[in-house]
C-alpha cells in the first residue's frame, strides 16, 4: 500500500505526529519506520529502471543488436519471474548464474560487448552502470513473485553448500563472517535492524530487497554491489564482480527465501 | 542530453496530483573530491510545468534539494486526459522538458 | 506550552531567516541567488530590517520525519490554508544554506508541496507561508538526522 502526499494527508499527519510527540515518546524504531514509509511513493530507482527497459531494447554492442533474446532462465526473451529463480544453473555456459553474470553473458554473446567492460568498470560507471539499470529493469518485472529458486541441478545444490560455508566462515582483520552480524535474530547495528539472513522472514527482509536505490549515495545497488560492501565493511578483500564466491552466496540466502515475495526494487538508507 | 524524468499525474475531482522524479546529480557545492577540491555546485534552479500548454507551477531550488529529485504539487482544474509538461532548468544552463497525461 | 519569550526567539529566527533571503517583506517570483546564497542564521539575523515579526501561524502545516536515517534525503512536505498565500518556502535552520526551496503559488495550484533537501544535521526545518500583504507565517519541527548502519 503506498502512502500518498495529497493535503489531507499531509495535515492529518502533521496532526498525528503532533499528537503522536506529545502523548507519548516514539521509539526510534517506530521514527524510523515512519521515515521509509515517507519514501516509498517516489522511489528513484524508477529512473534507473526506465533506463534498463531502454537498454534491454536497444540495439548496441559490435553486433549491434539488442538483448531481447537474452535467456535469463526461463527461454530467450522471458523477463517476468525470472528474478525469483536466480541464480540457478544454465546449460549454454555449464555453471550456476546470478542476474548480473547472467546479463553479462548476453551482453557478451549477444551484443558482443567484451565482458572486462562490465567487470573492470568502476560501480555506476560506463558498462557497469548499464548492467545495474538492467537488473534492476529485470528484478522489477517480478515484483510481488514468491521466490522459489530451483535446486534441482547438481550444480545448484553445490553451490547452495558453498554459499552456506562462506556465510559462516571467518575471517579478515576482524575475523567477522556474515553471520557476525545476519546469524542470529534481534541484532542491530545503530539504528538498523539485521535480518538474520539464514532463513525468512529475515532473507524477505535482507535477500528480496535488492536492487535497491541507497540514498545515502544516491546509488542503484545491486546485489552483487550490496556483497562487494559488505565484504568491504568486515574488512575482507572485495570479492571480484560476479565471481563464484558471490552467486554461491545468492544461491544461499535465495533458497533461503523461499516463498517471501520479491519487494524490488526498494528505497534504503 | 539528462535522462528523463519520471512524471505521475493522477486526477481526483477536479485535481491531478502530479509526482515527479528527476534525474540529477544535484551538486551541493560543499562536498570536495578525492583531491580535496570543492565539486562546483550543479543544481536545479526552476522547475516549470504547464496543463494543456498553460503554465501552471513554478518553483525555484537552491543546492540543498536532494539528488535525484522528488516533486509533488497538485493542479487545479485538471481531468484525466489532460496533458501535463515539466521543465526543469540547472545553473549550468543545461534544459529538460517531459510529458505525461493525466490518468 | 510555549512562553512569550519563546514565540518571539521563534519569530526572529524566522525574520532572521527570511531577512537573509531577500524575500521579506516583498516577494520576488524569479530566481534569487541572493536568496538561495544566504549562508547562516548570524548572517540572516543581522540583516533583519523587516517591517513585523514573522508569526507561527497553525494555519502553515511542515510535514517532516522525527528522525531522517539518512540526511541525504529527508521528505519535506508544506502546506497552507491561509488566504492569498503567495510563496511556500522550506528553510533548515543549520544548513550553510539555509533556503532550500521557493514554491510559487497562484490559482492554478493547491498551496501544498512536497520534495526532498540533503540536513547537514539535526536541526530545526522551517516552512513559511508568504501572503499577499508581505507578512510571513511559519511552522517548524526539529529533525533528528542520523548516519545510521556501518557508518556509510
Amino acid at each position: 500500500m503506498r502512502m500518498t502526499l495529497n493535503a489531507a494527508a499531509v495535515a492529518a499527519m502533521g496532526l498525528l505526529l503532533a499528537t503522536g510527540a506529545a502523548l507519548a515518546q516514539k521509539t526510534s524504531t517506530q521514527a524510523i519506520e515512519e521515515y521509509r514509509e515517507m519514501l516509498q511513493d517516489g522511489n528513484p530507482a524508477d529512473l534507473f529502471e526506465a533506463k534498463g527497459e531502454d537498454l534491454w531494447k536497444q540495439k548496441r554492442g559490435p553486433r549491434n543488436a539488442s538483448l531481447e533474446q537474452c535467456d535469463l532462465g526461463k527461454g530467450p526473451g522471458v523477463v517476468k519471474g525470472v528474478f525469483v529463480e536466480l541464480p540457478r544453473y544454465f546449460a549454454d555456459t555449464g555453471k550456476v548464474q546470478d542476474l548480473e553474470s547472467r546479463l553479462v553473458t548476453c551482453m557478451s554473446s549477444l551484443q558482443g560487448i567484451d565482458p572486462k567492460a562490465v567487470t573492470e568498470a568502476a560501480w555506476g560507471r560506463g558498462e557497469r552502470a548499464n548492467a545495474t539499470a538492467l537488473a534492476t529493469w529485470v528484478a522489477a518485472q517480478s515484483k510481488g513473485l514468491a521466490f522459489n529458486l530451483p535446486q534441482s541441478h547438481a550444480q545448484e545444490r553445490t553451490m547452495y553448500e558453498v554459499g552456506k560455508r562462506l556465510f559462516f566462515q571467518r575471517g579478515g582483520a576482524h575475523d567477522f563472517a556474515c553471520a557476525s552480524c545476519h546469524g542470529e535474530d534481534g541484532k542491530r547495528v545503530r539504528l538498523q535492524d539485521l535480518p538474520r539472513l539464514t532463513g525468512n522472514p529475515g532473507d524477505g527482509i535482507g535477500f528480496a530487497a535488492w536492487p535497491a536505490y541507497r540514498v545515502s549515495s544516491g546509488q542503484m545497488w545491486t546485489m552483487q554491489h550490496r556483497l562487494n560492501d559488505c565484504y568491504r565493511q568486515q574488512r575482507f578483500p572485495e570479492p571480484d564482480y560476479i565471481s563464484d564466491a558471490t552467486v554461491a552466496l545468492g544461491v544461499y540466502m535465495g533458497v533461503n527465501a523461499k516463498g517471501a515475495k520479491s519487494a524490488v526494487p526498494t528505497i534504503k538508507r | 542530453m539528462a535522462d528523463p524524468m519520471r512524471i505521475r499525474a493522477q486526477a481526483s475531482g477536479d485535481k491531478a496530483t502530479v509526482r515527479v522524479l528527476m534525474s540529477h546529480e544535484m551538486e551541493s557545492g560543499q562536498r570536495k573530491d578525492a583531491s580535496g577540491k570543492i565539486v562546483p555546485a550543479w543544481h536545479i534552479q526552476n522547475v516549470t510545468a504547464s496543463l494543456n500548454g498553460k503554465p501552471v507551477f513554478s518553483c525555484e531550488w537552491g543546492p540543498a534539494v536532494s539528488k535525484n529529485p522528488f516533486l509533488q504539487f497538485t493542479v487545479k482544474g485538471a481531468k484525466a486526459g489532460d496533458k501535463i509538461s515539466v521543465t526543469w532548468k540547472d545553473n549550468k544552463g543545461d534544459t529538460r522538458t517531459d510529458e505525461a497525461t493525466v490518468s | 506550552m510555549q512562553t512569550r519569550r519563546q514565540t518571539l526567539k521563534h519569530s526572529a529566527v524566522v525574520a532572521g531567516l527570511l531577512a537573509g533571503t531577500g524575500l521579506f517583506p516583498r516577494y520576488a517570483l524569479a530566481f534569487n541567488q541572493g536568496a538561495f546564497d544566504a549562508k547562516s542564521i548570524a548572517d540572516a539575523v543581522k540583516a533583519l530590517g523587516a517591517a513585523g515579526a514573522p508569526a507561527q501561524s497553525s494555519a502553515v502545516t511542515l510535514t517532516a520525519p522525527d528522525i531522517a536515517e539518512n540526511g541525504a534525503v529527508v521528505p519535506l512536505a508544506l502546506a497552507s490554508t491561509l488566504p492569498n498565500v503567495k510563496q511556500l518556502l522550506l528553510l533548515v535552520e543549520k544548513n550553510p544554506n539555509v533556503l532550500v526551496s521557493v514554491f510559487n503559488v497562484n490559482e492554478s495550484v493547491e498551496p501544498s508541496f512536497a520534495t526532498r533537501t540533503k540536513m547537514g544535521q539535526s536541526s530545526d526545518v522551517y516552512a513559511v507561508a508568504i501572503t499577499a500583504d508581505g507578512k510571513a507565517h511559519y511552522a517548524k519541527k526539529e529533525v533528528k538526522v542520523t548516519l545510521g548502519g556501518c557508518g556509510g
